[in-house]
């Protein structure tokens, strides 16, 4: 276990943010597949209701 | 993969991982096989089923598959270490942490099968984590180490993706379906085990009974043998129950007569080069026949279609 230099700590946050860009496009994935599975169960019914 | 070469110096402190590492364990080459079989499931099952739903089907599956094979890498990592075939997996280079990999493979299981259940059914969310268990609990777990056997029963975890496929769409099982079943399961062992033939050390250094450390080449070769002749034959019965027309019986019947011309040479070959190389040549060409069974079912139904439509 080497300790952290300031070359690597650039190269750590680098890796961070990535692994944070990655999480957050995985979890906008998600929403959009409940979203639009919502749409394909439901039909344009979802849309006829009383208000 | 400059990545791999340069990350050695970078020890997973903290958190170091690439998102690269991430994707590494959920093994997304076997992921691709299991995306290419549960999508022929999905398509060959009667009824047919919304592309939306189905695409989210498959999505299920495959995450599914990536899942447990984050569990397998978890559980593993102490044997990937010493094996070289797996030495360069994420955790046993230290790339990322056991635990890391435990929960991701539990996260990624729970939603998969979740999804696939508000998805697509019940009964295909149930058969999903049936697979899952199967393949991260009884393989991994329990088989892998203790039985030579081990990749005959295991081989069913990576059986079971098209059956799942065909479960999204009808909500059940079937014969058709249990006969996809049936091709992968019986041609995992002459897959692996001519992988194991050539790669023997390697499963030895780590302890791991497969079947020519434990029973000897000879035997292996003879098992080799008999599983690929009942492959062939399980493969021509689609032929007589109308599940598969002639374009599939053509080609199942001569990839299926090479596998056995292959697995014939590997038989008779009496010195450890010819019989490395032989083995090797099995398992390269195992892996395109399984690819050519499944493509000649989806061409074959394609065939179908048009017939009909014309």
């Amino acid at each position: 276990m080497s300790l952290p230099t300031p070359q690597r700590d650039e190269e750590f946050f680098k890796r961070r943010r990535r692994r944070s860009i990655a999480l957050a496009l995985v979890l906008v994935g998600l929403v959009v597949i409940l979203y639009v599975l919502t749409i394909v169960k439901m039909g344009p019914a979802v849309f006829d209701r009383a208000i | 993969m400059a990545y791999l070469d340069d990350s050695r110096d970078f020890p997973a402190y903290a958190g170091g991982a690439r998102v690269e590492d991430y994707v590494q364990l959920l093994k997304p080459r076997v992921m691709s096989l299991v995306v290419f079989t549960a999508f022929v499931g999905l398509l060959l099952a009667p009824g047919g089923v919304n592309p939306v739903i189905g695409l989210i089907s498959i999505l299920c599956i495959a995450v599914g598959a990536g899942a447990s094979g984050a569990l397998n890498m978890w559980y593993d990592s102490d044997i990937d270490r010493v094996m070289s075939r797996t030495a360069n997996r994420p955790i046993p280079a230290g790339r990322i942490e056991r635990d890391h990999a435990l929960a991701l493979g539990l996260v990624l299981s729970a939603f998969s099968v979740l999804l696939l259940g508000l998805a697509a059914n019940w009964f295909a969310a149930g058969l999903l984590a049936f697979t899952i268990f199967f393949y991260a609990v009884i393989y991994t777990m329990w088989l892998k180490r203790s039985t030579p056997q081990n990749i005959v029963i295991g081989g069913a975890a990576g059986a079971f993706p098209p059956m799942v496929g065909w479960a999204a769409v009808t909500g059940g099982i079937s014969l058709e379906s249990c006969l996809l079943f049936l091709i992968i399961f019986l041609w995992t062992p002459p897959h692996f085990w001519a992988l194991a033939l050539y790669k023997q050390s390697d499963y030895g250094a780590a302890g791991i009974p497969m079947l020519p450390n434990v029973a000897g080449e000879a035997h292996t070769k003879l098992q080799i043998l008999v599983y690929t002749l009942v492959l062939v034959a399980i493969t021509l019965v689609p032929a007589f129950i109308g599940f598969g027309g002639w374009l599939y019986t053509a080609v199942a019947a001569a990839t299926g007569f090479w596998f056995i011309v292959l697995s014939v040479r590997l038989f008779r070959t009496r010195e450890d080069k010819a019989m490395r190389k032989a083995g090797r040549t099995l398992f390269t060409y195992s892996l395109s026949y399984l690819a050519l069974i499944f493509v000649a079912f989806l061409a074959d139904r394609a065939v179908t279609l048009l017939g009909i439509s014309s």
